[in-house]
């Protein structure tokens, strides 16, 4: 909502000395946010004259324009009192108009210096100025030509005349300040000069006086004929009409720019009137002509396949039923959607001279639902949907009768239509105390009466408790604590005190996320990258992956409205996340990359259908167990993904290539810090390269998959072949974590070492060579671990070699000559008997 | 090589001759000293204290004398051996030095040489500004929750006083699934974790959930469909605005140091009555407005003073009501930041972009910054 400082004074006196600045800041301390303000003439250095423009000689160019050089008298604004030379491409203008001309020396917005300059064959000595080149709107259409009335006060007072060399930032009102605001939903009465200047008074401690405080003729029989069908949707309708309005006579120029500076763009008088009085006062008003209605006017509920064309030239299929569109209709059918756009069928034009006023009272919520469905936001809807002062609708078609014929040189007809009436006003009752309570500042219950007034109250102390009765332009304060809000902000936000609250006995970080945080510094600390990638994924996304039809991971959950219709679907996996990064990454020039990503995945149950329970209390246990079964299962995963080297070549040596072994090594890494002994086999699972998969398990929960990349999916991302990743549940990690690690018991006793060398198929996987080993060789085993493996001619063809390390040692003693080689041997015999390993001499 | 010699007596043995004792000795005196490096003293030591050297030979000859001349002679060169073995330690002692020395120097290596063999890796700054948001607030005693991102609709609305028609739901473009009737949507703010908590909870609640949020915004600079926020709940006997205050101070002085304190604007969300606006003294400027490099405008709060951090109030009874905290005996506070607004003005971060699309470069220089 933008309000010219002028009009805001016009209804409340503030002190002279008051700046823009300040109104602004104190009623952005009352809960009406600043948005911007803006002082038009803060934007130009002058001189910025008015100008006659004596005579105009159109002289076509060779590119087909016609360009205008013209005389102006500036008066003695350019210091010689000669008629000032100036060359202008516009239109719409004719000798002896007068117009707004930037003078050499001048600065206009965006630090455009006006100078005199040759062009088109002449010294072009200054220019005559459009509405946009100072900053004053966005018509462009054509310079401004000022009217008969330029500079005038505004409302009634007579103008003096403007004269060639005049300043034109006065002429213009260029010193007054607009402020915008940013209105919030509970505070639709400030949707209106009305309110502001209201909350000007309130913050400022002066008196306001309501425009639409205004004696309306009573309702008689002689009125319009209007039928409202439905009383909940539009409880109160005023009609008024005029005849004999002048659809030629011009908006006044106080008018047209209080409309310009508001951002409404001046239409025609008729229009201009109805807009004015809804920025005045926050009622919405439609106007009809007359001739073009047939019958009465009736308010009803659209019925099936009924159309409207609108007012913005829309052909639009109302929506029937009673909680359907809420029409304006006569005898042809509809002729407006109620409180939020008229049709174009009686629309004002210029031909209109009698005009019935519509300013009627539409509930919040079918206006709303309507504004939906049509995506039709509306000045009138906006305030609507909102609330709007349900008491106002006579005063406000009363004003728009006024300015009709005040300006339009209509009469007003003595008919008076007034269906219902505004609702009684609500009243709320709370504990004197209550302010003081809930926001802990020291607010007495004076004060707490004394500010409800002061919002329009009428307040009622009885005891300990007081009643008030809410003002209709305040359909927001229903409960108590809405008055506490109103009594609290205008005693000042800023004078609530700071206060710690008394401190609970916490217990600290859930032990989840204190594993999470070690997840993420260990691979931090191993050179993974972590990342963080949109969930939104599409069919080839999977088909990148290569995933087959019937992979699980295909099922998911889908946006009704996706933001790219390309990706409507929910991950189920980050792996399209982080292999995009790891693509990104790499065609940007990062071509070492290891990074890693945690997030939710998102798995349908199948069973999606919340309910929307009720408010009024808690929900019952199976209303609350029907709301976490439809919630689908999002476990959180952990992904990774490395190209390029790990280890960097340089004096040392070579570098290393990422691979395979990076990325289930990195799971390894996790799980060790969590104190979860994962066991890895063989697997053929998408996007991995099927030989290069390690299935991820703790027992028999598979937690996920490590590897190299398929070659293609490697193609599909773009990032080069033999790049690795890894993508398991780590929730399923997380809760394996032990929560206490037992301590080691250890000795002194030595240990006895032992190699072997053990030739096995080259098919055989080594952790079952290991495994056998282990558990051959005894309880006197410490450790074994392969240190080399190896693969050529003298180990036979298929063949490898796999070279384990054992370590022996013995809790209570040292051990005696031969037990170690005999446990070895018993290893050794295990592992042959298992997997046909031989011992190599 | 012999026994005591009885073969001749008296006999005068030339070895142990006192002037041939102090011969000998003063042979290996300068031989030691004359011995360059370890190598030559070596050899010195075997050509003059080793078991074939002259002075070992001459200490065997003592058995050949005549008992009566032994311990003459013994004394002789046992004092001749002993000064030796002295000047060979006492030269092993400066050549060994002087070795170590020499070893040391030659041992230098260019230290200014690179050692960065291994890559480096860094945590996501959101990630590292929700746990340090979440250590506020740990600290305090409060506890961490968190919830679904793929949420009810009652939850995400209903229950915190937005029903279907309420005009505040457009202010959050909100992402629904399929099918209508699932009446689920990606969660627009972190407040349905508020719900959730006081409905599995009783109180007293103190919490604080740092969490993913989702709006239907293209991406650009200031906008992201998936950004992030950090709720916090307070719901116990006699909590007031006051203490809505002092938790909120507390944590801006937790996060940008000291003397940087909030303030309220009245404002307006469904779920809170009163609501406010939570400003935070700009950390730059400290509040003045200016800027430190002589142009007269603090580039963070573009001179106004404050920056906008988040919405806050007083918990609406209508939410206890609807989440099972009866509103007779409780009250409560809630707020609401972002993490990703709060990294942009913390750290000067001025793309959104760079947060979520994955280049590595974005996420580095935080390395493990806790």
């Amino acid at each position: 909502m933008k309000a010219p400082v002028s009009w805001i004074r016009e209804y409340v006196d503030l002190p002279e000395q008051v700046t823009a600045d300040e109104l602004a800041a104190t009623l952005t301390m009352l809960g009406l946010k600043l948005e911007a303000l803006i002082t038009p003439a803060d934007a130009i250095t002058g001189p910025l004259v008015v100008g006659r423009v004596l005579t105009i000689e159109k002289e076509p160019q060779k590119n087909g324009k016609v360009i205008n050089w013209c005389t102006v008298d500036v008066g003695d604004a350019n210091g010689t009192g000669e008629p000032q030379g100036i060359i202008c491409g516009a239109h719409n203008f004719v000798e002896g108009d007068l117009v707004v001309v930037c003078l050499p020396g001048a600065v206009l917005p965006g630090n455009f210096e006006i100078s005199a300059r040759k062009t088109y064959g002449h010294i072009s000595a200054g220019m005559i100025c459009s509405s946009r080149e100072l900053g004053l709107g966005e018509d462009h259409d054509g310079i401004i030509v000022l009217p008969a009335d330029a500079g005038a006060p505004g409302d009634g007072q007579p103008a003096e005349p403007v004269q060639p060399g005049d300043d034109a930032f006065a002429v213009l009102d260029m010193f007054d300040s607009v402020i915008e605001f940013e209105i919030n939903p509970d505070r639709a009465y400030a949707l209106s000069l009305r309110g502001i200047a209201r909350e000007a008074g309130i913050g400022f401690d002066v008196p306001f006086r309501d425009p639409a405080d205004r004696d309306v003729p009573a309702a008689n029989g002689d009125g319009h004929p209007v039928v409202v069908d439905d009383a909940g949707g539009c409880p109160v309708f005023v009609a008024r009409s005029v005849t004999g309005f002048d659809p030629t006579a011009p908006t006044p120029d106080w008018m047209v720019k209080r409309l310009t500076a508001a951002g409404m763009r001046p239409i025609s008088l008729g229009v201009d009137i109805t807009n004015y009085v809804m920025l005045e006062l926050g009622q919405p008003i439609h106007g009809y002509d007359r001739a073009k209605l047939t019958g009465a006017i009736r308010v009803r509920r659209a019925t099936e396949g009924e159309r409207l064309t609108t007012l913005d030239g829309q052909k639009r299929k109302l929506s029937p039923g009673p909680s359907g569109d809420l029409l304006i209709t006569d005898d042809s059918g509809p002729i407006g959607i109620a409180g939020t756009m008229g049709g174009e069928t009686t629309e004002l034009s210029e031909t209109t001279t009698d005009v019935v006023i519509e300013a009627a009272h539409f509930d919040a919520v079918s206006i709303f639902r309507t504004e939906r469905r049509h995506k039709l936001p509306s000045e009138a809807s906006k305030r609507f949907e909102r609330g709007v002062d349900p008491e106002l609708p006579a005063a406000a078609a009363d004003r728009v009768v006024e300015l009709m014929v005040e300006l339009g040189g209509a009469t007003a007809d003595a008919g008076v239509t007034v269906v219902g009436e505004a609702p009684a006003r609500r009243t709320v009752t709370a504990a004197t105390d209550l302010p003081a309570r809930v926001t802990g500042m020291e607010i007495s219950a004076e004060t707490a009466v004394a500010n409800l007034e002061k919002v329009g109250c009428a307040v009622a102390v009885d005891g300990e408790s007081l009643t008030a009765t809410v003002p209709p332009w305040r359909p927001d304060m229903s409960d108590p604590f809405d008055l506490v809000e109103e009594v609290a902000r205008i005693v000042g936000y800023d004078m609530v005190p700071s206060v710690l609250p008394p401190a609970p006995s916490g217990r600290g970080l859930p032990l989840a996320q204190k594993l999470r945080r070690r997840v993420g510094l260990v691979l931090a600390g191993a050179g993974w990258t972590e990342t963080i990638s949109y969930p939104f994924v599409g069919d080839s996304d999977w088909a990148n992956l290569g995933l087959p039809a019937d992979d699980e991971r295909r099922r998911t959950i889908r946006m009704a409205n996706p933001l790219n219709a390309e990706e409507p679907q929910l991950a189920t996996s980050l792996l399209p996340g982080v292999l995009r990064s790891l693509g990104l990454n790499v065609g940007r020039g990062n071509a070492d990359t290891s990074l890693f990503e945690t997030g939710l995945v998102f798995l349908p149950t199948g069973d999606e259908k919340a309910p929307i329970l009720g408010v009024d209390r808690r929900p019952t246990d199976e209303e609350w167990a029907a709301i976490e079964k439809a919630v689908p299962h999002q476990p959180q995963h952990l992904a990774l993904a490395v190209t390029g080297q790990r280890e960097r070549p340089g004096w040392w040596g070579e570098g290393r290539q990422g691979s395979w072994a990076d990325a289930i090594g990195a799971v390894r890494e996790v799980a060790e810090a969590l104190g979860v002994q994962i066991e890895v086999s063989a697997a053929a699972v998408a996007p991995w390269h099927p030989g290069r998969c390690a299935e991820i398990r703790v027992g028999a929960t598979v937690l996920g998959h490590a590897g190299e990349l398929h070659p293609k999916v490697c193609k599909a991302y773009g990032v080069p072949d033999r790049s690795a990743a890894a993508e398991i549940d780590l929730d399923a990690l997380l809760s394996l974590a032990q929560a206490v690690t037992p301590s080691p018991h250890f000795t002194s006793y030595p240990v006895a070492k032992e190699d072997v060398a053990l030739v096995v198929d080259g098919s055989i996987p080594s952790a079952e060579v290991e495994a056998a080993l282990r558990e051959g060789a005894g309880d006197l085993l410490e450790s074994v671990r392969l240190f080399d493996v190896f693969a050529g001619e003298q180990i036979g063809e298929g063949k490898k070699s796999l070279a384990f390390a054992l370590r022996f040692r013995a809790p209570d003693r040292t051990l005696k000559e031969g037990e170690a080689g005999a446990a070895r041997d018993a290893a050794v015999a295990l592992a042959a008997e298992r997997t046909g390993a031989v011992q190599r001499a | 090589m012999s026994g005591p010699n009885t073969e001749y007596d008296p006999v005068e043995v030339t070895p142990l001759r006192a002037d041939e004792v102090e011969a000998q000795r003063d042979a290996a005196i300068a031989a030691i000293a004359a011995a360059a490096d370890l190598e030559a003293l070596k050899q010195v030591r075997l050509e003059h204290a080793g078991d074939r050297s002259p002075l070992a030979l001459a200490n065997r000859e003592i058995g050949a004398l005549p008992p009566q001349a032994r311990k003459e002679a013994g004394a002789r060169v046992g004092q001749a051996r002993g000064l030796v073995n002295k000047a060979l330690g006492e030269r092993l002692a400066v050549l060994e030095a002087e070795h170590e020395e020499r070893m040391l120097v030659e041992e230098t290596v260019d230290v200014t040489l690179p050692t960065d063999r291994t890559v480096t890796g860094a945590r996501h700054p959101i990630t590292m500004m929700s746990e340090r948001i979440a250590d506020v607030f740990v600290a305090m005693g409060w506890e961490v929750a968190e919830g679904p991102q793929v949420e009810a609709e009652w939850l995400n609305f209903d229950a915190l006083n937005m029903g279907a028609d309420h005009p505040a739901r457009t202010m959050q473009d909100t992402f629904w699934l399929e099918p209508a009737e699932a009446a689920l949507v990606l969660r627009t703010h972190t407040s349905p974790v508020q719900a959730r908590t006081m409905l599995t909870r009783e109180p007293p609640i103190y919490v604080v959930c740092p969490g993913r949020v989702y709006r239907t915004d293209e991406i650009d600079a200031t906008h992201s469909p998936v950004f992030h926020q950090v709720e916090g709940l307070v719901i116990d006997e006699g909590i007031t605005m006051a203490h809505l205050k002092g938790s909120l101070d507390h944590f801006a002085t937790a996060m940008f140091g000291e003397g940087i304190t909030t303030r309220f604007r009245p404002s307006y969300f469904p779920f809170t009555e009163p609501s406010a606006e939570v400003d935070l003294v700009c950390f730059v400027c400290r509040g003045t407005g200016a800027n430190d490099e002589g142009s007269d405008t603090c580039r963070t709060c573009r001179g106004e003073g404050w920056i906008e951090w988040g919405g806050c109030g007083v918990v609406n009874p209508r939410v206890l009501i609807a989440c099972g905290v009866d509103p007779e005996k409780y009250t409560g506070f809630a707020f609401g930041m972002g993490i990703d607004r709060t990294l942009m003005f913390r750290h000067g971060a001025d793309d959104m972009r760079d947060f979520f699309e994955g280049d590595v470069r974005f996420a580095q220089p935080f390395g493990i910054e806790i």
